[in-house]
């Protein structure tokens, strides 16, 4: 439903977004990661028309956004990044402006408003002026106005921003199920909700996509993907050093001592074949082992070994 | 939906834009204070014993919305660009144009509606005396287009800033020269050292020049034609100052 091809942004000297191509289908929900002035808002900003590209290809639905705007702006909601409402209105006649903007009149008009205030929770502020609301409810505002035509295709700039962990939970999870019949493409700081949401992520870092893959293979990428953490009791740390050093499968390993404790985490070579564990579970044969689990690999780690590799290299050479 | 349905619904949302704040009525009063004061005190309406608007009433009009229009202008595009709500604006499925237009027509109606309310000097002549209605009727039609003018100036200035101060400074600055142009001791001073061919090319521009036939009762089309353009001139450089914006 949406296709990008090559797109350029460039602000003076400076390439905000350099060649990027991506594609969007129905069904899926794909959420856009990057770190602050990656790029994210600026793609936006031009999938949905209100910036124009310096180079490169936009279609949404079929239409040329450059070329073909209005049919392709019909079939998308957007809720850009400050989420801005007309300040000056009542929130009922902002979503009245808002569905009657999208050709909404009479009886569908008054359902689509009723539907949109039901979803983003807006009935006890119905009839408040925008500019009294609380920045959750203006926030749910404005996302309720870029749903109010039942679009095919969202895109959705920060969508929970702002928003109280209850709030973030329910936009969530109405992002996910309208993802099951729409295409969206969300923006996020938030690691958890990739996991929550996303069928698909992307990271871009300085105009670049830097890794595009399901939440689990972008996961997999983390060197923490298929560790092992091990707490023991009544073991000297250079004991258990020396003895998971050796395993064939382990890459490196890092401890901890608490008091009789040790906590010890193993990195494996390759991640996902469960031979590590299998190891570390024969290494442990006499030891008293509290804890041991398989780590799943870490979104967050994944995301700043991308984005900041100077650091990460510092970290890991400690 | 096509253009028309589109227009209107923008100008709808300006005009219960204008209502739901205070800005209106304060407009709209200080606007028929204004009126009052000049024509009654000022403009000597009682003593002159004429059965006519024109110099007391319509005179004033260039001078008040001088500094009223561009106040009505200001919040035009700069605030929609302040607030951020141009990104919703622009990425609905209108065409620029019919955002510009519809907002420009809320606020031109707005106006007419003060216009429309400064009737009762209408009703106090005609129980006077027994004035030709028919130059009040195009006087005020001159009155109106002439305001419509300046605010599409404003909407130029508007577009500019995202400040609403600055906005309204450039446009009475703007407007200044619009009326300026044909005051009748500024073309005397011009007549001293420019020759008379220049002299009616800037007095062509003034306001004050295409208003007058309007205060005599004539529909010049060339009068007419003067005002819409500017209108449409202004109205077609906002739209390439908001292209400019998003592209550069």
């Amino acid at each position: 439903m949406i296709k990008v091809e090559n797109l350029t942004k460039i602000f003076g000297t400076k390439r905000a977004v350099d060649g990027i191509s991506f594609t969007v289908e129905r069904g899926e929900v794909l959420g856009f990661l990057g770190p602050n002035g990656a790029g994210k808002s600026t793609t936006m900003r031009m999938l949905t028309g209100f910036l124009p590209p310096s180079s490169g290809k936009v279609t949404v639905g079929g239409f040329d956004i450059a070329e073909n705007p209005i049919p392709a702006k019909k079939l998308t909601g957007y809720l850009p990044e400050s989420a801005p409402a007309y300040t000056d209105m009542t929130v009922h006649g902002f979503l009245d402006f808002a569905a009657e903007i999208r050709g909404l009149r009479g009886a569908a008009k008054k359902s689509a408003i009723g539907r949109v205030v039901e979803l983003c929770f807006l009935k006890s502020v119905l009839h408040q002026n925008v500019d009294t609301l609380s920045k959750g409810y203006r926030h749910r505002t404005c996302f309720a106005q870029s749903i109010i035509h039942d679009p095919d295709i969202l895109v959705l700039d920060e969508p929970t921003d702002g928003l109280d962990p209850n709030q973030k939970h329910e936009i969530r999870q109405l992002i996910r199920k309208m993802g099951e019949q729409k295409a969206i493409i969300f923006s996020t700081h938030i690691l958890e909700e990739v996991d929550a949401v996303c069928t698909r992520a992307i990271i871009i870092d300085r105009g670049v996509i830097v890794a595009n893959g399901t939440p689990e293979e972008l996961r997999r990428k983390s060197e923490w993907a298929g560790a092992v953490t091990l707490r023991v009791n009544n073991v000297a740390e250079a004991a258990v050093q020396q003895k998971l050093n050796q395993l064939r499968a382990a890459k490196k390993i890092a401890t901890a001592t608490s008091g009789q404790r040790v906590t010890v985490t193993v990195f494996p070579r390759t991640a996902g074949d469960g031979d590590l564990t299998r190891e570390v579970i024969a290494a442990t044969n006499g030891w008293q082992v509290e804890e041991l689990r398989t780590e799943e690999g870490r979104l967050d780690e994944v995301f700043r070994s991308i984005t900041m590799p100077d650091t990460t290299g510092k970290e890991a050479g400690q | 939906m096509n253009g028309f349905g589109n227009i209107k619904t923008i100008a709808k949302r300006e005009l219960r834009a204008y209502f739901s704040s205070p800005v209106a009525y304060v407009f709209i009063v200080i606007f028929l204070l204004l009126n009052g004061f000049f024509t009654f005190m000022v403009g000597g309406f009682f003593e002159r014993g004429e059965a006519s608007l024109a110099n007391s009433f319509f005179m004033w009009h260039p001078w008040f919305y001088l500094f009223l229009v561009p106040a009505v202008g200001m919040r035009l595009w700069a605030d929609e660009r302040r607030v951020g709500t141009l990104e919703l604006l622009l990425t609905m499925p209108i065409a620029p144009w019919e955002a510009i237009v519809g907002k420009f027509l809320a606020s031109w109606l707005f106006l007419g509606l003060a216009l429309v309310l400064t009737f009762p000097v209408v009703l106090t002549v005609n129980h006077l005396g027994s004035p030709d209605n028919g130059v009040i009727f195009t006087a005020y039609v001159g009155s109106w287009l002439m305001a419509g003018a300046y605010l599409a100036v404003s909407c130029i200035t508007s577009a500019i800033t995202r400040s609403q101060v600055v906005s309204f400074i450039i446009a009475v600055v703007a407007c200044l020269f619009l009326i300026l142009a044909g005051f009748p001791p500024v073309i005397n001073l011009l007549q001293g050292v420019a020759g008379n061919w220049l002299v009616d090319v800037i007095t062509s521009f003034s306001v004050i020049t295409h208003f007058e036939g309007f205060q005599k009762g004539v529909l010049d089309s060339r009068d007419i034609l003067f005002f819409l353009s500017v209108i449409g001139f202004s109205l077609f450089t906002t739209s390439v100052i908001l292209r400019t914006h998003r592209t550069s």
